[in-house]
């Protein structure tokens, strides 16, 4: 098969800007209840064809029920789910042109590779020849040629993981949905499955949902990812929008680390768009850019990302820049890269990752170091919940 | 076609066809109706005869109003079943004698059975294997023939006896046969497995990375026994328990087999007045009240079965 | 050996001594040549022969094991079917009260069923004609009716261990109800049921007080001819009874575990 690289780029695919493109899957206020608790509520979302759009979310936030909807195993107790412009309702998991790679796999124990991957077929009621030739090119799509006669419990998990995905794909269905699918590989296997997943769902344009908890997964593998939480979406986005502009509070702390500050606004370009912004009690200013009704005034946080910070011993001075000074509390060495926790003089610790490149400033930390600590200020974001 | 529900209800999705819907019916329904049918449908019957009056016909009893005879006499329906149950002494006896012995039976049974479900919990899996097919393999051989053998043991030509007097321990043969005892003996030997298995099942699957923590934080084996061990496996002794008690106090081949005659026990109270006098009606009546008494117990048992299935 | 490993050995030793002592006992006593248990009059195969020569006795067991084999059949399917339908089907109406007939003829005393049973054959005579006398079929009858709850907790233990999703992914791949019930449950629940079904195999061959009451003239099973003559006392031709059955049973348990331990080296091997 291709080689561990994404053979494209995916960012130049954004059918999602483009107001013509009419949406693959359409959900439109989706809710479901059980015992009157809602385990999705009022969920709008829209996927276009060829996407890889991941759900993510804490165990209990509801995106397993929001998949399980999709597939056809759990009926919704209010809303619609239209996919290739066929409303969903009333149909059967059997009628859809869905298909799912669950969780534990649930490859049939009692049959060989081979009559696990013919299932589908079997049921279409194909031809005995046709279904041979494609369950042989299946295996080979997903290198497991030798291994049609074999039964489940002789294969390792990634084998297994294989065969459902193959016995999902054969179907050609128009959506493939993924269950938590790397959660049970080892970390080596993750990346190069990872990988193997991008490729396949690029050269077959299948439409895949997968629904992890690893946000580090659904960075890597997403067109656009969804933050879901208490059965309603927090944000939706591309990966690198959801990282470097989440909407609140929860979304930016989701994803990595995050240092948060608090902020009166005092003053606020409603032209421009661009506040100028006090720290509490350190009383740094700094600007920032803004989205919506903010005003003078304001209590606001201001949320920076711990890579874009910069440590220097002496005050860095420069435009567009926020600076406010620490001492340093802890520092830990991971290699590539140090992990230092600066207290300011707010009182709060901030968190700071710099690449051990080499050193231009002879920047060797110690504990109880004082340093200045500076940013772009392109970095603050602002948040209001 | 939005569905709103607002429980966990099963919902057929609106188009399943014809054919799945009733294969569906099919598999709820069938079991339910024989059931119905033929368990609960009985018992219902037996409450209806219990108030009629024995009659020398075929069947020997009557109907609960006739309306074709004169009105004054079309209701004969009467408590008198349950009156003579009252007065009588012999079911008050043999009611209370059957729930001694059912509650005896039950606590020897739990006192030999939970080391022996411990002990086989506790062994390394094949032998685990090999053990519980041990517990398991009379089971298999006919009821009847096991109780028939303690006949042979305990009897006055039997072994225990003929073995006894052999030692010398004592100089003639012992009434070990037709006693309580050997009541006794026969239930806990029939239904030991009936309390070995439940057991056995809670106790393997038990965490026993509790007892671990427990004895790392100071505790001896007895009190990791009592403090941990136990509580968790009272569902297991509950189960096994009720699988013994509720069967045993209608046990009517043990008792007709093994016991005497100066005290019998409910089952063959109402055996007797069926077969014997052929009193029908009062039969029902002794069904019924045992019934009556055991529907706590068997409501406790659907209880436990409910949370947790065991085979 | 710690005091307790001592104590649970020892009453594991006396609680198997327990069990098998009296059988030991009947199996060498149906070689005794004489008709005293307590006197050994040497060994002897003369039970043996007494026993094929009766042909009551041969008569009630080939009658017992017909009723046997087909109320199994029977409480097989419709416990298989319980079974399902506890464990799959949800909430649907009714259903806690089917748990509780599922649950009950596990306890019940058999007096109670078999006299219940049998004024069930009476009063449906009265009404619709049917059963015309009782016997065979009667007895059949009963024996599913408290078999097939067995079969049912047996399957449904099975069921709700198995993972859901089998069955979720059968049907997402094209398969509807009926057959992934076909493709998929029933040939992984398949052990479960031949376990259901001899389970029900035995206990129909085993029955006594219910067959007594839902019998019939001239329909005598094997343990109502036993009960008949041990009440009487022991009987040296029913020793040789129990030595066969338990042999049979003795050879049937070592063939299915022969049987299984064969196929879960097949399994390793692949």
């Amino acid at each position: 098969m291709k080689t561990n690289q994404p053979t494209k780029s995916y960012v130049a695919d954004t059918p999602w800007l483009d107001r013509e493109a009419s949406p693959f899957i359409q959900i439109k206020n989706l809710s479901k209840n059980f015992d009157g608790t809602p385990a999705v509520a009022n969920i709008d979302l829209n996927i276009y064809q060829g996407e890889l759009f991941t759900i993510l979310g804490g165990s209990g936030c509801g995106k397993s029920t929001l998949l399980r909807m999709l597939a056809g195993f759990e009926t919704p107790s209010e809303g619609q789910i239209i996919i290739d412009s066929k409303d969903m309702a009333g149909i059967p998991a059997y009628d859809r042109p869905v298909n799912m790679m669950f969780q534990s796999y649930a490859v049939f124990p009692h049959m060989t590779v081979a009559q696990n991957i013919s299932y589908g077929l079997k049921k279409d009621g194909i031809e005995k020849s046709q279904i041979k030739n494609q369950v042989n090119e299946m295996l080979e799509l997903v290198q497991l040629s030798a291994l049609g006669k074999r039964k489940p419990h002789q294969l390792s998990g990634g084998q297994r993981q294989r065969v459902a995905l193959a016995r999902a794909l054969i179907k050609k269905p128009k959506v493939l949905l993924l269950d938590e699918p790397l959660a049970a590989l080892d970390k080596k296997l993750r990346e190069q499955t990872q990988f193997e997943l991008m490729n396949l769902q690029y050269e077959l344009g299948i439409t895949f949902v997968v629904v992890t908890h690893d946000q580090e997964e659904a960075m890597t593998l997403s067109s656009r990812v969804a933050v879901m939480n208490e059965g309603r979406f927090i944000q939706i986005g591309t990966p690198s929008q959801v990282y470097e502009s989440p909407n609140n509070k929860f979304v930016a702390d989701f994803f990595g680390t995050i240092n948060f500050f608090n902020a009166t606004v005092q003053n606020a370009n409603q032209d421009s768009k661009v506040l100028r912004a006090t720290l509490e009690k350190t009383g740094t200013e700094l600007d920032a850019k803004f989205d919506g009704n903010i005003h003078t005034g304001d209590q606001i946080t201001i949320a920076v990302r711990p890579e874009k910070i910069s440590i220097t011993k002496n005050n860095p001075e420069g435009e567009n820049l926020t600076i406010t000074k620490g001492v340093v509390e802890d520092l830990a060495y991971y290699g590539n890269r140090s992990i230092y926790r600066i207290r300011s003089q707010s009182g709060r610790i901030i968190q700071v990752s710099a690449q051990n490149f080499a050193r231009s400033e002879q920047l060797a930390l110690e504990w109880d170091d004082e340093v200045y600590l500076s940013w772009n200020s392109s970095c603050n974001v602002v948040l209001t919940e | 076609m939005n569905t709103s529900h607002a429980t966990n209800e099963v919902i057929k999705p609106l188009n399943m066809n014809f054919q799945d819907a009733m294969w569906r019916k099919f598999i709820t329904y069938l079991p339910y109706l024989w059931l119905l049918l033929f368990f609960l449908a009985p018992f219902i019957i037996v409450l209806k005869i219990s108030f009629a009056t024995p009659i020398v016909a075929q069947p020997p009893f009557t109907e609960l109003f006739d309306l074709d005879s004169d009105t004054s006499r079309w209701w004969l329906a009467s408590w008198e079943n349950y009156q003579f149950l009252t007065e009588d002494n012999l079911y008050w006896v043999s009611y209370f004698k059957s729930i001694k012995v059912a509650f005896i039976s039950t606590i020897i049974c739990l006192l030999i059975g939970y080391p022996m479900a411990y002990g086989i919990a506790r062994a390394t899996p094949i032998k685990r294997n090999i053990l519980l097919m041990l517990v398991i393999l009379p089971f298999w051989t006919s009821f009847l023939l096991r109780v028939y053998a303690w006949m042979g043991l305990l009897g006055k030509n039997g072994i225990v006896n003929s073995a006894l007097m052999h030692i010398g321990i004592i100089d003639s043969p012992l009434q070990l046969l037709y006693t309580d005892m050997a009541v006794y003996l026969g239930i806990v030997y029939t239904y030991i497995p009936f309390m070995i298995l439940p057991l056995y099942a809670n106790l393997e699957k038990m965490d026993t990375s509790l007892h671990d923590a427990a004895a790392d934080l100071g505790a001896r084996p007895w009190q990791v026994f009592i403090n941990i061990t136990l509580p968790l496996s009272i569902p297991g002794i509950l189960a096994g328990s009720l699988l013994v008690f509720i069967p045993a106090i209608g046990e009517y081949v043990i008792p007709a087999l093994l016991g005497g005659l100066d005290s019998l026990m409910i089952g063959r109270t109402l055996y007797d007045e069926f077969f014997v006098n052929r009193d029908w009606p009062l039969a029902s009546a002794v069904a019924t009240i045992l019934l009556l008494i055991l529907v706590i117990p068997i409501m406790l048992f659907q209880r436990s079965q409910r949370d947790k299935p065991q085979s | 050996m710690n005091k307790s490993s001592r104590f649970v050995f020892s009453s594991l030793c006396f609680g198997f001594a327990f069990l098998y002592v009296p059988i030991l006992v009947l199996v060498v006593y149906s070689f005794n040549q004489s008709a005293i248990t307590s006197v050994w009059g040497g060994f002897s195969l003369r039970w043996y022969f007494a026993l094929f020569d009766n042909e009551q006795i041969i008569d009630a067991a080939l009658l017992s094991v017909r009723i046997a084999a087909v109320s199994a059949t029977f409480a097989t399917i419709l416990g298989t079917m319980a079974g399902l339908a506890l464990a799959q089907m949800g909430r649907y109406r009714g259903r806690l009260l089917f748990t509780g007939l599922i649950a009950a003829p596990l306890v019940m005393p058999e007096v109670i069923t078999g006299l219940s049973l049998l004024l069930m054959f009476v009063s449906l005579q009265e009404l619709v004609g049917w059963p015309m006398s009782r016997g065979a079929s009667t007895i059949t009858i009963a024996h599913i009716t408290f078999s097939m709850a067995y079969v049912a907790v047996i399957v449904q233990s099975r069921l709700s261990s198995m993972d859901q999703s089998l069955q979720e992914a059968a049907m997402d791949l094209g398969g509807r109800p009926i057959q992934v019930a076909f493709d998929i449950t029933f040939p992984l629940i398949a052990p479960s049921m031949l376990s259901g079904w001899l389970l029900a195999f035995t206990l129909s061959l085993d029955d006594l007080v219910i067959a007594s009451f839902t019998s019939g003239a001239g329909a005598s099973t094997l343990p109502m001819i036993i009960f008949s003559k041990i009440k009487l006392g022991v009987t040296p031709d029913i020793n040789a009874l129990a030595t066969i059955i338990i042999g049979i049973v003795g050879l049937g348990i070592t063939i299915a575990s022969w049987i299984m331990l064969r196929q879960n080296k097949n399994k390793e091997n692949g």
